[in-house]
């Protein structure tokens, strides 16, 4: 299928409002019914620097940021200058005719607004670069009138009036002006309505989904708007969100609480997580459901703060001392957070393990449109044990078949229950009768087999029972970039085919292995700088990886990342 | 009436005359004391000789992290505060390895007691210096004497407005046992801070030394002073006050949360029609 989408970037310093002009914008077209997949690139400041929001549209999906643009939103002259080499041949620059644009503007298609004149309130400037926007792409004025209602609906009709006048005055200036650009394709009829969410906002709803009442935390980027999604729902949901003082406490605070009852999630990044293991261990030891949520940014250490890497996954696959079992859930998608985020819960309670749900800065802030989520087609998961039969004989830790025990609570009936992080007897007391450990451990890596069993399959895109030239393995966010990357290739005539591990711990060898022996080439395409779900797939299997296209610059991986790099594979 | 020996009697991994076993005893009774039975009650600890000791009593019981078990306590409370929680360790944990949690359990006030044993050494790793060992203090690993200044936690917790603020003795039990019931009826964070010596390895701060110190608070004090409180927390030398230096009627933690007042996480059911609610606003 051709690609008809266009890009449209917002750029401009911190603190412009850029995001409320992209974020407007990338609504009005889900509410249109236009496919939305949007990537913010900030820098770690407040104020000033460049930072952009760009919106990816069009009718039929899009999965992935796009290096291309076709509208560049300058709300600087710098915008104009950094980004005038990516402008496609009919692209168009929108920009205050009080920018000096200087040599940059040379050639390009621009339209010059007299935004002064237009609004001449700096605070209106984000909803006048909105109705130009919004005139430029054809799009009926009605809807944004009705999101700009909605926006300010909290501040009173007055600046409900002012900024809907702005609005107007932006637009049909617009559409006075001689300019060229292509309109969009019309939408289909009748559109599902959508929600747009980013990746974090499905996790914390995917998360209350699940019945998850607990969120204890530390704030990091791109982790925290989990907790501040949920915070932000906590009057409705009745959720406790706990800003702790460090991320030590945030994750031994979970861990309490899911002991006395709570449904708990910890979302943090790598540093913050890399706080939070010791606590891994101990929900490793007591046998304690905790979801941890670890949106990645690069490392090491502080790293490149506000930007993207799949760099994390051999920390959480092997975070904490000792062994236990664990699960590590990486979503490709807004879609997916949702639907991992309930699974991990379901995951950690069946299973009574940590579970990991590790995702990337950019789908963390990518806003995508999704279909409405069937709550009624979610699986249940197990109740809290409240009222164990016979309470007096009841033991936390009693040794079972599948390694899983009655899981109690404390405090609501006579059972005691006990749970030591040392090596512990059933009834969970201290012990250091070696023949209880080694019981012990065999009880608790026996739930690892569970865990194994429950484990997702890797999704395979592409043509069935064919022998395919291109096997594009990937993890995570990078889903999207290997799709379209897939249509690229059979439009240029090779058969390929994707394989996303939306689970990437505990593999179960079956689902995939034939798979990769049957590509002729496969190719692991990763956002870190050494292919460690390559490593890990090679240590599991044996099988190993020829080729790798990675990327670790701290933007996501795109098509034309993917494109290029097998430029020098095939 | 509860009774203290539904709490049992275990053996212990303790020394022989560690102040341990007296403050497990007066936990059992003043526990039994409340009218508490031991499922009601819920004992979350750090790591150390002191964090034994709900394992050597009938409760329930998380022993956690060395250092960590104030955030631990503090999950619990907050997942049923229809339970009573009591933080149990000794003053390596607490002040030491904890001490960013130590602050934050005093400002965040929510209810539960800290019982604070302090031996003034590290009993199970044998003998180093712990927060509150004395400077010039000579121990294995400090041959030259303690050289930093010791941590005074009653003086930091009257500081920082804590509610509830004692410290105890295990060589006066009936002293004890009063302070670790109105610590455990208090409303907010509670700490009583024990006095219980270490046989082994403290050979400065033995049982004599602070029997001939510890002198109680009498009723000349005023508790809700902090001024007055402050001055007795740093009383700390030929006299050691014991008993409630101060007290205050903070609001604990919760008090105004629309999300605690929902009861105990345990008990909540999905409320899908709310759910719906939070989705369509995302429309």
């Amino acid at each position: 299928m051709p690609d008809t989408s266009i890009v449209i970037l917002v750029g401009g310093e911190a603190g412009q409002g850029l995001v409320t002009v992209g974020q407007l914008m990338a609504k009005a077209l889900v509410r249109a019914g236009y496919e939305v997949v949007v990537c913010q690139d900030y820098q770690s400041r407040i104020r000033g620097g460049h930072n952009t929001f760009a919106i990816r549209t069009g009718v039929d999906p899009v999965y992935r940021p796009s290096e291309k643009v076709d509208i560049l939103v300058a709300l600087d002259a710098e915008t104009v200058a950094l980004h005038r080499r990516q402008l496609t041949p009919g692209g168009i620059v929108l920009a205050d005719e009080a920018f000096d644009l200087g040599a940059s503007a040379a050639g390009l298609n621009c339209l010059r607004i007299p935004a002064k004149k237009l609004a001449p309130k700096a605070a209106h400037q984000n909803v006048l670069f909105l109705g130009v926007l919004g005139s430029a792409l054809c799009k009926d004025i009605g809807l944004l009138e009705e999101l700009l209602r909605q926006t300010f609906a909290k501040k009173g009709a007055e600046i409900i009036d002012q900024n809907l006048a702005v609005l107007r005055v932006a637009y049909d200036w617009t559409a006075a002006q001689q300019y060229s650009f292509a309109c969009m394709p019309p939408a289909p009829e009748s559109p599902v309505r959508q929600l747009m969410l980013t990746g974090n906002e499905a996790i914390a709803l995917g998360a209350l989904a699940a019945g998850c009442n607990f969120c204890s935390f530390y704030p990091m980027t791109p982790g925290s708007s989990v907790a501040l999604t949920l915070a932000a729902k906590a009057k409705t949901m009745g959720t406790v969100v706990e800003q702790a003082e460090d991320e030590i406490a945030a994750a031994n605070m979970a861990v309490g609480a899911a002991c006395a009852g709570g449904r708990c999630i910890v979302p943090t990044s790598g540093g913050g997580f890399a706080l939070m293991v010791e606590a891994v261990s101990l929900a490793g030891m007591l046998e304690t459901p905790v979801v941890f949520v670890v949106a990645m940014r690069p490392g090491p250490a502080t790293g490149l703060p506000t930007r993207t890497e799949q760099g994390d996954l051999n920390l959480v696959l092997y975070a904490g001392h000792g062994e236990f079992p664990r699960a590590v859930f990486t979503p490709g998608s807004v879609e997916q957070c949702f639907s991992l985020a309930h699974r991990a819960f379901e995951m950690a309670e069946t299973h009574q393990s940590p579970v990991f749900l590790l995702t990337d800065q950019y789908l963390a802030d990518s806003f995508q449109n999704v279909a409405p989520f069937d709550l009624s087609a979610l699986p249940e998961l197990p109740a809290p044990l409240l009222e164990p039969e016979d309470p007096a004989s009841y033991k936390r830790f009693a040794l079972t078949e599948d390694g899983v025990s009655p899981r109690a609570i404390p405090g609501f009936s006579t059972a005691l229950v006990v749970s030591d992080s040392d090596e512990h007897t059933e009834d969970g007391k201290l012990t250091e009768d070696l023949g209880v450990r080694v019981q012990m451990v065999a009880k608790r890596l026996g739930k690892g087999a569970g865990l194994a069993e429950d484990a997702l399959a890797p999704d395979y895109t592409g043509p069935e029972g064919a022998d395919v030239d291109v096997l594009l393995v990937c993890w995570g966010s990078t889903l999207g970039a290997a799709l379209e990357a897939r249509e690229r290739l059979e439009e240029a005539g090779r058969s390929a085919a994707v394989l996303h591990f939306a689970q990437v711990w505990p593999l179960n060898e079956d689902q995939f292995l034939p798979l990769l022996e049957k590509a002729r080439r496969a190719v692991c395409v990763e956002g870190n700088a050494t292919g460690q779900l390559a490593r890990l797939i090679r240590q599991e299997t044996g099988f190993r990886f020829k080729d790798l296209v990675l990327r670790f610059d701290g933007l996501p991986i795109t098509a034309a990342t993917i494109l290029r790099g097998l430029e020098s594979i095939l | 009436m509860v009774s203290a020996e539904e709490y049992g009697q275990f053996d212990t991994a303790w020394c022989p005359g560690c102040g341990n076993h007296g403050l497990l005893a007066c936990m059992k009774q003043a526990l039994a004391g409340l009218d508490l039975s031991p499922h009601q009650v819920l004992m979350v600890t750090g790591i150390g000789q002191a964090a034994k000791a709900p394992l050597y009593m009938n409760c329930n019981m998380i022993t956690g992290l060395h250092g960590r078990g104030l955030p631990t306590a503090t999950g619990a409370k907050l997942a049923n505060p229809e339970l009573t929680v009591i933080a149990e360790s000794g003053d390596g944990c607490n002040y030491g390895e904890g001490g960013n949690h130590f602050l934050a359990a005093i400002r965040r006030n929510v209810d539960l007691t800290l019982i604070a044993h302090d031996n003034g050494i590290y009993g199970l790793t044998k003998g180093q210096a712990s927060p509150t060992t004395a400077r010039g203090q000579v121990t294995k690993a400090q041959p030259f004497g303690q050289p930093s200044e010791p941590f005074n936690p009653m003086a930091v917790a009257v500081a920082m407005g804590a509610g509830f603020v004692a410290r105890g003795f295990t060589g006066e039990p009936e002293h004890l046992v009063g302070l670790i019931q109105q610590a455990v009826r208090h409303k907010g964070f509670s700490l009583v801070d024990v006095f219980q010596p270490c046989v082994s390895f403290n050979k400065v701060n033995t049982f004599a030394w602070y029997k001939q110190r510890c002198r109680k608070i009498g009723p000349e004090h005023d508790p809700r002073n902090r001024e007055q409180a402050l001055a007795l927390a740093f009383e700390f030398g030929e006299q050691i006050p014991i008993g409630v230096l101060y007290e205050n009627d903070r609001p604990a933690f919760g008090a105004d949360l629309p999300t605690l007042a929902r009861g105990p996480l345990a008990r909540r059911q999905l409320d899908t029609a709310a759910l719906q609610d939070v989705l369509a606003s995302y429309l």
